[in-house]
């Protein structure tokens, strides 16, 4: 239990870092959502499952579509 | 120079996190109130989830003061995009057979998994706002999938304000002929762990599962309008 908790934990992680060095923000937004999923799955370990869900469905889904849609409208590449 | 000062500056913000966290024992009970909801919360509400009656019932009001401050965000961000006239219906590229035969099969499970996570908010864990978010995550996939297709703004804005009249009007009426307070549980509590149970509560996170589902389709759609 606790090696799956520290796995998810470090991934967590180096999702984060990965989300603020990545120059295609395409990949830096879906690096950020994986973030958030990480961060559902450990909600419910931490026996939070209303916390969970609304983190699944805002954190990972709502924002990264809004993210999405901006890149679409600005630019991909940071300079 | 200025990667010493912020190395500096975020080692202080760390240290007073760690010492803050640190003066806090995890997960164990700091005050009353807590083993009060837990122990006398079934009986006092008849909802088996203890989350939904505290965010429900016993904290009520903060429900919907959290509900507004979602509702004046959708309103400001209506008001700062919609100043465009809404432009003809265009054709777009059709997105290829496979995703939007998947996008329209997924589509109505999505929908039924929303409406069975704000229905059982009383029994199961998850409520209005996770049930609203997944339905708005269903229409997220439409509008990334089915590309062309909208949802009726006149039917959102209209579920939308149902959903916050509907909340309103259970509770000015526990004030009326309840327990004398707004959002008193004055309807029968029936028997725990049945769906039809713990009064006003699912009739409550029902309003706001179609509440929040409508606001947040209604914000993606007003950014996916403005993004084409």
């Amino acid at each position: 239990m606790i090696f799956v908790v520290s796995l998810l934990t470090l991934l967590m992680l180096s999702a984060a870092i990965a989300a603020l060095i990545f120059k295609d923000l395409m990949s830096a937004v879906i690096a950020s959502c994986m973030v958030s999923l990480i961060a559902a799955i450990l909600f419910y370990f931490l026996q939070a499952p209303d916390v969970a869900m609304a983190e699944a469905s805002i954190g990972a889904a709502l924002v990264t579509a809004v993210f999405i849609i901006a890149i679409r409208r600005t630019k991909r590449y940071e300079e | 120079m200025r990667a010493i000062i912020s190395l500096f500056l975020i080692s202080v913000l760390a240290w007073g996190i760690a010492t803050a966290l640190n003066e806090i024992p995890f997960g164990a009970a700091k005050t009353k109130v807590g083993e009060y909801y837990i122990g006398r919360g079934k009986e006092q509400t008849g909802a088996s989830n203890i989350v939904t009656s505290v965010v429900v019932n016993y904290r009520g009001f903060d429900t919907l003061g959290e509900v507004t401050v979602l509702f004046v965000a959708a309103i400001g961000l209506g008001a700062v995009l919609a100043t465009r006239r809404k432009k003809e219906k265009r054709d777009v590229e059709p997105a290829s057979l496979v995703l939007y035969t998947g996008c329209r099969l997924l589509f109505p499970l999505i929908l039924l998994f929303g409406a069975y996570i704000f229905i059982h908010g009383h029994l199961t864990p998850g409520g209005g706002f996770q049930g609203g978010a997944v339905v708005a995550s269903a229409f997220v996939l439409v509008y990334l999938g089915c590309r062309g297709r909208r949802i009726s703004e006149t039917a959102s804005k209209t579920v939308e304000s149902l959903g916050g009249l509907v909340f309103i009007v259970v509770g000015l009426v526990g004030l009326a002929v309840g327990g004398g307070y707004f959002l008193s549980n004055y309807l029968p509590k029936g028997e725990l762990n049945s769906l039809f149970s713990a009064g006003i509560i699912p009739i409550i996170y029902i309003a706001i599962g179609f509440k929040v589902g409508s606001e947040l389709a209604g914000v993606i759609d007003h950014l996916v309008e403005e993004s084409e």
